[in-house]
This record gives structure tokens, sequence and C-alpha cells, in this order.
């Protein structure tokens, strides 16, 4: 078997080996290469003493087993520590925080906004109205209308509002009426979410609590 | 070529017809040649409101089937020349026409009068896509009611996707005391929701049953609170800017015509 195209990448640093995968080809034509390499075109500088070795995938679309699979064929060579993998897959993740997408009009009585994922919505929801979600749902506006995140069942989504007024809130499959007190509440921005499976109202400082996974931040 | 103008409001009974007959009537009496068209095919109120029902000869759907000429169908009013009235069938339903049908014949009336009015059924079904099908501006009709506002916002919503352009609002039966003292939806909550342009507040105005009962639009008697906001409705659609009627004021004027008669007596 020859290789001619380059989809794997080996580079020597200071203090060890970087494996640079090409993220546009075929999966398959990256594993064959992989080993190919490591069998036999490279095999000087792969035999000997230990190698720290840093993996980096590029901003390939991969699975959990096509990931462990790259891994398992690298830890073949007794002398390949790895020290670090670079996925995209966690990348955004860590530094952006969840992907949000932004609209904004506004939804009236009897329209319905659905939206894959999480919303940003600028303007108003009106009684009649509907936003689903299947991720957040954040408006900045007066939600008067009904909104539902975690549509697909995800009870960790959250509902926030400039203004929250609605007809009815729901996440995943828990469905909350607003208390009929609620009318002449002082007006600052809310969120509901879930607690044990009961909607909850909160202040939306208080949404870092509920939701580790946003990014918090911290003055100095 | 004239403007179309459909009034409107999803809701029955919040004052579309009366609206309809008085802005016509209004426009009328400034100098525009005016025709209103009632496309409330099967329930048709305009004419009686207009006090034209008895010369009625054909209607809305015998133009569009081609029975008759347009100009055939079209009724005079009996105060202005320049002011006619095409009616809507009594005896048919909205299904008889379609929208392309009645989209024609605004656009064959818009060449002759400078205004078309428009009045729209109750709903969102057949009857409203026919009446919207040939209008340039629209006018929403609500009363300080949460059911009329939910309902205009979806209506307001429908006429968005729609080629209409932005449509404009009449608050319709305001009662200054009962707003003033909380009992009533605020003019200022009803903005708020739906996002339009306010076009006009018309106060709730006994004047108005009696008028449309005789068949004379409200807008005539000069004497009525109804026909002054009306009148300067019609001001605004000409594009003149108007200040809305101060509502208290009025009620002022009204306590202080009590208190001479207090005085007095």
């Amino acid at each position: 078997m020859t290789v001619k195209s380059n989809h794997v990448t080996i580079k020597g640093i200071k203090d060890g080996l970087i494996f640079l995968f090409d993220d546009q080809c075929e999966f398959s034509e990256l594993l064959n290469e992989l080993k190919y390499k490591l069998e036999h075109s490279h095999q000087s500088i792969l035999t000997g003493p230990i190698v720290h070795v840093d993996v980096k995938m590029g901003m390939r679309n991969m699975t959990e087993e096509q990931k462990t699979l790259i891994l398992d064929t690298l830890k073949q060579k007794g002398n390949l520590l790895i020290r670090s993998v670079d996925t995209p897959g966690s990348m955004p993740d860590e530094s952006a925080g969840p992907v949000i997408k932004t609209l904004c009009g506004m939804v009236r009585s009897g329209q319905v906004l659905k939206h894959e994922g999480n919303l940003l919505f600028l303007g108003d929801v009106n009684p009649g109205g509907q936003i689903i979600c299947t991720g957040d749902v954040i408006i900045m506006g007066a939600l008067r209308g009904t909104a539902h995140a975690g549509a697909d069942g995800n009870e960790k989504a959250v509902i926030a509002a400039s203004y929250l007024a609605p007809t009815q809130l729901r996440i995943a499959e828990v469905i909350s009426r607003p208390p009929d007190e609620w009318e002449n509440r002082e007006t600052s921005m809310e969120f509901a979410f879930l607690q044990n499976g009961t909607m909850q109202i909160d202040k939306i400082n208080n949404v870092g609590k509920v939701r580790p996974d946003f990014n918090v931040f911290k003055g100095v | 070529m004239g403007e179309a103008i459909v009034v409107t409001s999803g809701k029955g009974g919040v004052g579309k017809t009366t609206t309809s007959a008085n802005i016509g009537t209004a426009l009328a009496l400034l100098g525009k040649k005016v025709c209103l068209v009632d496309t409330d095919i099967g329930l048709r109120n305009l004419d009686v409101v207009m006090g034209l029902e008895n010369r009625i000869i054909y209607d809305l759907v015998d133009v569009a089937e081609g029975r008759c000429r347009l100009n055939q169908a079209l009724v005079k009013d009996k105060r202005f020349d320049e002011l006619y009235m095409l009616p809507a069938a009594q005896t048919k339903d909205k299904n008889s026409v379609t929208p392309e049908q009645v989209r024609d014949i605004v656009l064959e009336l818009k060449k002759e009068y400078e205004y078309v009015i428009i009045d729209c059924p109750a709903g969102i079904e057949q009857g409203f896509k026919n009446a919207i099908a040939g209008a340039d501006r629209a006018i929403v009709v609500t009363t300080p009611e949460h059911a009329a506002v939910r309902d205009a916002d979806r209506v307001i919503g429908l006429l968005e996707g729609s080629q209409v352009e932005a449509p404009k609002l009449i608050v319709n039966r305001i009662r200054p005391n009962m707003v003033k003292s909380g009992d009533m939806l605020d003019i200022e909550d009803i903005i708020q929701v739906l996002n339009i342009d306010l076009i006009g507040i018309v106060p709730d105005d006994e004047h108005v049953i009696k008028a449309a009962n005789s068949g004379e639009p409200t807008v005539m008697n000069p004497d009525s609170s109804a026909a002054i906001a009306y009148r300067n409705i019609a001001r605004r659609i000409l594009g003149d800017s108007v200040p809305l009627m101060p509502l208290t004021q009025k009620k002022g004027a009204f306590t202080k015509f009590k208190k001479f008669f207090g005085m007095g007596g």
C-alpha cells in the first residue's frame, strides 16, 4: 500500500510529536493513512524512547468511537504517550458557551415560532402567540404568550424574559400557569426553570446557579 | 388612482361597519369621492347603517359573476353626491366570491374614486381574505376588552403577512370615566401589546346607536363626541396631523356643565 496524500502530518516539537489530522477527508482514509505511517514509513522515529504526543483533530466532527479508534491505533505503539487531544466538539463549548440563534420581530396571537436549539428573541410574544424551542428561550421583550423550552424533553432548559407575564410556561413535559396574583409584580428580568419537576421563577441574576454550563463572568 | 382601505377587527361587534360608514361619510364630508364596499356577504349591515337598504338593486356577487355592470350595482348616498356604496349579497355566503374577484372590483373602483372603504366581516376565513385582497391600507378596530385586543393582534399578524401596508389602530367605545377609574383597559396598554400606530380613539356614545338605527351616520351629528372622533380620523387618513381628542378634558367640560346647573338650581 502506498500513500501519496498527506492527511496525517507528524511534526516534531521540542518535547514530543504533534499528530495533525486533516479534517476534510474521509475518516477511513485518515485511519488507513495513520496505520500505514505508524507501521511503515515513519518507523525510525516511532521506535525507541517514550515520546509525548499531542493529537490535533482540526475541525472534524467525529463520534466518540472514531476518536477512540484513532487513539487506540496510536496506543498500539508502546512508546507513544498521548499527552493531549484537541477535538472541535469540546472546543466551542468551553470557550464560547452554548450556541444561540438571534431573531427579532413580534410573535402575535395565533403565530408560532419554532426553533431547534437555543433562541434569543428580540421583541414581544403576545397572548395567543407561542415560542417553541428544543433549548433555552431568552426573550428581550415581553413574554405575554406561551413559551416552551426544552421541547424534546430537556429538563435543564430555561425560559427568560425581560418582562415575564406569560399565559403559560412549558419546560420539557412540565406545564405551568402563573398564579393570578402575578399581575402586579415589580418588573425585573426573570427566568423560569425546573426544580425537581416543578416550575420555579427567579431573578435572572441567579441563572448561573441553575445552569452551571453557562459561562460565569467574574469581574476583578 | 384612489386608495383602498379595509376596516377589519377579527372579533365581531366591535364597530367595523359603524367605523366604515362614518369614516366614509366623513371623507365625503371633506369633499372626497368615496365608495364603501360591504364584503360581509350573507350578513350585510352597511346598507342598514347608511340607510340605503331599500335602494339596493344589484350586489357584489352580481358584479363578480357578471350579472350586472359595476356601476349598476353602486348605490348613491342620500346625503352626498360623491358617496357611493357597493352592497354585499344577503342571500349568498362568503364562498360565493373569490379574493381575485374582489380585488378586480376594488381595482376598478379605485380608478373612479379617491377612497374605497372596504367593510370586512368578522373572522379570519374566506370573508376576511376576500376583504383584504384589494386593500392598500388597513384600519384595525378594537374595543378596550381583552378578547377584542387578542383578535386584533391575530388580524394584525395576518395583515403583516399580506400585501397590505402597516395597519393603523382605532380603539372604539372608550368610556373615559371607566378608563380613569381603572376598570377599562388603558389605551397605552393596548398600543403596547399591539405595537402599531394609533389613528384614532372613539368614545362610547349613545348617539352612535341612535344614528345607526335611523340610517344616518353619527358623523353627521356635530353634537356627538364620536362624530368629532370620526371626523378627526378622516383628516388623519388624508394626512393631516390632528391631535388625539383629550378624553379627560371632555369629562372636565361635562363636570363644569353639571356644576353650572348645580349652581343655577
